[in-house]
C-alpha cells in the first residue's frame, strides 16, 4: 500500500527549502513511498521486446539488474552523447548560475534539492564528467564527478521519473538549458536495464499492440463512444452517427483515449462529436490509430517513434486528405518537434484547408494535421457556429495552459478565443503561472499514477495554487485545459488542494454553447447539471 | 569546504608566478613561453570543443517557445520568442547574447502564510550582475588592445572616453575595473550565501570567480597603486603580437606578471570548464531553431526504421470483434 498522503495543510506548510548538512553527493538517495511508481512488469517489457524483462519492486534492495548494468548504461550514455548535440552541450555548459533552481514545481511543492533542475541534471553530469572528460577522471570529486554505484543508479531513477520533461526551467536557462533532454536520456539509459515504472509500460504495452493506451479494443471504443451518442441524444434529441476506420473520409481525426474513458475528458469527447456532426465534417475515427498521446515518449526515442508511427500509416491506408488532432499536451510536443522526422515525409497528404471556411493551415504544411483549436478557433471567428455563451454562464472558467502545447509548440491564443467565445465569465491566473510560464499539472510523462499520489500533489502545488488565487479572487469554479493527462488528474489535484473547483475540456465547454441545427431546448449542461435559469424545469 | 580548493589553487599560482619572476627570474617563461602557451591552448581547445559539440547532429527541432506561434493569420505571432524562419532566431539568439533575456526573466518563488500562498516575484539582480560582469569583461578586453597596436585606433580611443568620463585624478578611473569587481564581488557572494545556490556549487564555479577577481585586482593595483613599467608592457605586448617575442630591458614590475599569468591560467583552463558556456550558448538547440517543425520537415540523419505493429497484424488480432462492431475490416 502507498503512504498515508498528508492534509494539503500539512503538506503545504510542511515544505523546507533548507538543503541538508551533508553535500548532495554525500547524501544517499531514500526511496520515499508516496513519491515513486511500482517497476515495470514483466509481460508489458516483452510485449514491447524491451530488455531486462521480469517483474522487480523498486521498495526490494535487489532491483534484479543484469551483471553487466554499468557497462550498457555508460555505453548507452556514449552512443546518446554522439546522436544528440543538446545532450552533449547541455552536460558541458552549465555554470549552476542556479537560475532554475526555484521554477521547477516539484521543486517549489517539495523542497527537495535534488528536484531543482539543476541538481537533477548534476545527478548524470557527475557520471559524465568522471567517464567522460579527462579533468573529471583524473581530479575526481573535486571536478564534480562521481562513480556511477548502484546507488547512483537508483537516485537517477528515482529523480528521472520524478521530472514531467515540463521544460518550464529551460524557458529561464540563459544557455536554453533543457531538462526534459536529460530526463529523456535517463529514461533511455533506465529502460536499457529494464528500470520503467509500469504505469508507463503498460500504456506503451496496450498502445502498440491495441492501439491506444488504455487497451480499447475496436468494439469497446464503439460502443464507448455509442454512450456519449445516446447521453447527446439525451441532451440534445440528435442522434449523431460518426464512422470508423472509414475509408475515404476527408479527415482523420485523432485523440488521447482518455477521452474515451473516463469523466470528465468523456464530455470533451462529446465535445468534439456534436461540433463536428454540427458542420457536417467528412471525417472518421480510428480504432487502429486510437491514440494521441504517446507514452513511448517517456520510454525511448524508438518507442515513441514506434507508437507514433500508426497515425500516418493509418492516415494512408484509409486515403484520407488530413488529419486534425485531438485536445492533448504531450501529443502536441510529439506531433510538432517529432512525428514528421520520425515518420514523414506525409507526402500522400494534402495541405490541410479546412472544408467549412476555406482556410489553409500553412503552419501545418508538412505535417498535414491541425490542431482542434486551431480548426475550432477558426470556424468561431469565421462565425460559422451558432453559440449561445449564457449555456456556459453556471461557470466561471480560467484556462490551464499545458506544458507542452505553450513550450513546445506556442499554441496559447487559439484556446483563449475559443474560451472567451463560448464562456461569458473568464479569468486569467497570474502572469507568471500561464503561457510559456505555466505550471505542470504535476502528474505529466506518464506519472499519473495512484502509488505516487504525495508526488502528483506536491508536484500539482504551484499550479493549485495559482487556481485557488483566482477561485478566491474571481469566485473561479472551473478549470479548463486541452490535455487528457491534465483532465484526470488536475481533478485529483483540485479536490486535494482547492476543493470547488472542476476540471473540463475546451471542446466541452463548446459542446455546451453549440446551438445545433434541430436540437430540443437544453435544460442542462452536459454533465446533467442544470443549465442557468433552467433549474426548476426538470 | 568547495570554495577553498580553488581559493588555495589561485593562492597558489600568484606565489609560483611571484617566485618564479621575483627569486628566480624566470621572466622569459612567464612573459613569452607561457602566455604564447596558453593563447596556444585556448585556441586549439575551443575550437575542437565546439567541433566536438557540431560533429553531434540535432536529431530533432526542440526549440522552447516562449511565445505565440505562427498559426491563423488573425493571431499575432510572437516572432522573436517563437520563431518561425531565419530573422526571429537571429534577433532572438542576439538578444540571448548581448543582453541575457532568458535570465531578465528571473523570478523568485516565494512561499508565504504557511505555504498557503506562492508569488512569483521579479528578480533582477542575477542578471543584472552578470549583466555587469560580462559587459565590463568585454570592454575592458578591448580596452587592453592598446597595448597591442603601434597606433591606437579611435574607436578604442573612444571606449576609453566613455568608460573614463568620471574623471577622477590621473590615471583615468575607468568605470569598467569597478564594475567587473563589484559584479563578481557580488556572484561569488552569492555562492557563499544563497543556501541553494552553495548547495550546488561546485569547486569549477569558485575556480573563475577567484581567478577573474585576481585578474580584476592585480590589474587594479598595477594601475593605480603598484605602477608598472608602462612602456615595457607595450613592448612585450608588441613583441609577442610581432612574433618577435623579447622581455623589455629594465624590467616590468612584478605586479605585471602576476597579471599576465592568472590571465594565462584563465584561457587554458577556458576550453575545458563551464566557461565554455560562451561558445555553447550560440549551438543551443531549444534557443537557436525555429519553430516551422510542422511546415518543413525536419531531417534526422540518424533516422532509422524501427519495428511497428502494423494494420495488417491489428486487424489479425481483432477481425471478428471489429466486424461485429460493424467496423470495416480489409480481410473478410
Amino acid at each position: 500500500m502507498a503512504a498515508k498522503l498528508p492534509k494539503p495543510d500539512e503538506l503545504a506548510a510542511g515544505i523546507d527549502f533548507r538543503p541538508p548538512k551533508t553535500g548532495w553527493m554525500d547524501t544517499p538517495v531514500e526511496l520515499k513511498e508516496g513519491m515513486f511508481c511500482w517497476g515495470a512488469k514483466e509481460k508489458n517489457l516483452k510485449a514491447v521486446s524491451f530488455p531486462n524483462a521480469r517483474d522487480w519492486s523498486p521498495k526490494e534492495k535487489d532491483w534484479k539488474l543484469p551483471e553487466n548494468w554499468q557497462r550498457i548504461v555508460l555505453e548507452g550514455m556514449a552512443d546518446r552523447l554522439q546522436k544528440y548535440r543538446s545532450f552533449k552541450l547541455f552536460m558541458d555548459i552549465c555554470v549552476r548560475c542556479g537560475a532554475c533552481a526555484d521554477k521547477c514545481h516539484f521543486f517549489i511543492g517539495s523542497g527537495d534539492p535534488k528536484n531543482m533542475p539543476v541538481l537533477r541534471a548534476e545527478l548524470m553530469r557527475s557520471i559524465y564528467r568522471r567517464e567522460f572528460t579527462k579533468a573529471g577522471r583524473i581530479m575526481g570529486s573535486i571536478a564534480g564527478a562521481r562513480e556511477l554505484t548502484l546507488d547512483v543508479l537508483k537516485e537517477w531513477w528515482y529523480y528521472f521519473y520524478q521530472c514531467t520533461e515540463c521544460r518550464r526551467c529551460s524557458v529561464f536557462c540563459p544557455y536554453g538549458i533543457d531538462t526534459a533532454e536529460i530526463t529523456m536520456m535517463g529514461r533511455e539509459l533506465t529502460n536499457l536495464l529494464g528500470l520503467n515504472i509500469d504505469w508507463i509500460a503498460g500504456p506503451v504495452a496496450n498502445c502498440y499492440m491495441k492501439g491506444n493506451h488504455l487497451g480499447l479494443e475496436p468494439h469497446t471504443i464503439t460502443s464507448s463512444v455509442e454512450f456519449f451518442l445516446d447521453d447527446i441524444e439525451t441532451l440534445t434529441g440528435i442522434r449523431i452517427k460518426p464512422t470508423f476506420n472509414r475509408k475515404g473520409a476527408e479527415i482523420l481525426f485523432v485523440t488521447p483515449s482518455g477521452d474515451l474513458f473516463a469523466d470528465p475528458g468523456t464530455y470533451t469527447a462529446m465535445g468534439y462529436l456534436m461540433l463536428f456532426h454540427e458542420l457536417g465534417l467528412d471525417y472518421t475515427w480510428s480504432t487502429y490509430a486510437s491514440e494521441g498521446g504517446n507514452f513511448g515518449f517517456f520510454t525511448s526515442n524508438e518507442m515513441a517513434k514506434r507508437l507514433n508511427s500508426k497515425i500516418y500509416a493509418e492516415a494512408k491506408r484509409l486515403g484520407v486528405k488530413w488529419i486534425i488532432g485531438g485536445e492533448c499536451g504531450h501529443m502536441w510536443r510529439v506531433l510538432t518537434q517529432y512525428m514528421d522526422t520520425w515518420n514523414g515525409p506525409a507526402d500522400f497528404l494534402e495541405v490541410p484547408k479546412s472544408p467549412i471556411t476555406g482556410t489553409v493551415f500553412d503552419n501545418s504544411k508538412s505535417t498535414k494535421m491541425v490542431h482542434i483549436a486551431e480548426f475550432t478557433a477558426d470556424i468561431i471567428k469565421h462565425g460559422k457556429l451558432k453559440l449561445d455563451p449564457a449555456r456556459n454562464d453556471h461557470l466561471v472558467v480560467t484556462y490551464h495552459d499545458s506544458c507542452n502545447t505553450s513550450r513546445g509548440m506556442g499554441l496559447l491564443e487559439e484556446p483563449r478565443h475559443i474560451i472567451k467565445s463560448v464562456c461569458n465569465n473568464f479569468h486569467e491566473m497570474p502572469d507568471n503561472t500561464i503561457r510559456e510560464y505555466t505550471f505542470c499539472c504535476g502528474s505529466g510523462t506518464g506519472l499519473n499514477a495512484s502509488e505516487n499520489t504525495e508526488l502528483r500533489m506536491k508536484g500539482g502545488y504551484p499550479r493549485a495554487n495559482a487556481v485557488k488565487y483566482v477561485r478566491d479572487k474571481h469566485g473561479v469554479n472551473m478549470l479548463a485545459n486541452i490535455c487528457a493527462i491534465d483532465r484526470a488528474t488536475l481533478t485529483a489535484s483540485m479536490d486535494y488542494w482547492v476543493p470547488g473547483v472542476k476540471v473540463t475540456g475546451v471542446h466541452e465547454l463548446v459542446g455546451n454553447a453549440l446551438v445545433m441545427k434541430g436540437e430540443k431546448e437544453r435544460t442542462t449542461d452536459m454533465r446533467a447539471e442544470p443549465l442557468p435559469g433552467k433549474e426548476g424545469n426538470e | 569546504m568547495r570554495a577553498l580548493v580553488p581559493l588555495i589553487a589561485v593562492i597558489a599560482l600568484v606565489l609560483l608566478v611571484f617566485a618564479g619572476v621575483q627569486t628566480a627570474n624566470m621572466q622569459f617563461l612567464f612573459g613569452v613561453v607561457i602566455p604564447y602557451a596558453a593563447i596556444a591552448i585556448f585556441i586549439a581547445g575551443f575550437v575542437l570543443r565546439v567541433l566536438k559539440w557540431g560533429s553531434a547532429p540535432v536529431p530533432f527541432r526542440i526549440p522552447t517557445t516562449c511565445g505565440q506561434q505562427k498559426s491563423l493569420p488573425w493571431i499575432k505571432q510572437n516572432k522573436v520568442e517563437n520563431p518561425s524562419g531565419t530573422l526571429g532566431v537571429i534577433v532572438r539568439m542576439a538578444l540571448e547574447v548581448l543582453v541575457f533575456r532568458s535570465l531578465f526573466r528571473n523570478l523568485k518563488s516565494e512561499s508565504r502564510d504557511g505555504g498557503q500562498k506562492v508569488t512569483y516575484g521579479s528578480e533582477k539582480l542575477l542578471w543584472l550582475a552578470g549583466l555587469a560582469f560580462h559587459w565590463s569583461f568585454l570592454i575592458i578586453f578591448v580596452r587592453h588592445f592598446r597595448f597591442f597596436m603601434q597606433d591606437v585606433p579611435s574607436v578604442l580611443k573612444m571606449v576609453e572616453g566613455m568608460d573614463s568620463f568620471l574623471q577622477m585624478g590621473v590615471p583615468l578611473f575607468y568605470m569598467t575595473d569597478a564594475v567587473l569587481l563589484g559584479a563578481v564581488t557580488y556572484l561569488l557572494f552569492r555562492r557563499f550565501y544563497l543556501p541553494q545556490i552553495k548547495y550546488i556549487s561546485l569547486a569549477a564555479d569558485y575556480f573563475p570567480l577567484f581567478l577573474i577577481l585576481g585578474i580584476g585586482i592585480s590589474g587594479v593595483l598595477m594601475r593605480y597603486i603598484y605602477k608598472v613599467h608602462i612602456v615595457g608592457v607595450k613592448q612585450l605586448a608588441m613583441g609577442l603580437v610581432t612574433l618577435n617575442p623579447a622581455i623589455p630591458e629594465g624590467g616590468i614590475g612584478v605586479v605585471f606578471y602576476i597579471h599576465l599569468f592568472l590571465i594565462c591560467a584563465l584561457l587554458a583552463y577556458f576550453p575545458f570548464s563551464k566557461l565554455m558556456h560562451m561558445g555553447g550558448v550560440f549551438l543551443s538547440p531549444t534557443r537557436n531553431l525555429s519553430n516551422n517543425s510542422r511546415e518543413k520537415r525536419h531531417i534526422n540523419p540518424w533516422n532509422y526504421p524501427v519495428h511497428v505493429h502494423t494494420y495488417e497484424e491489428y486487424e489479425n488480432d481483432f477481425r471478428d470483434k471489429m466486424k461485429a462492431a460493424g467496423i470495416p475490416v480489409e480481410k473478410e
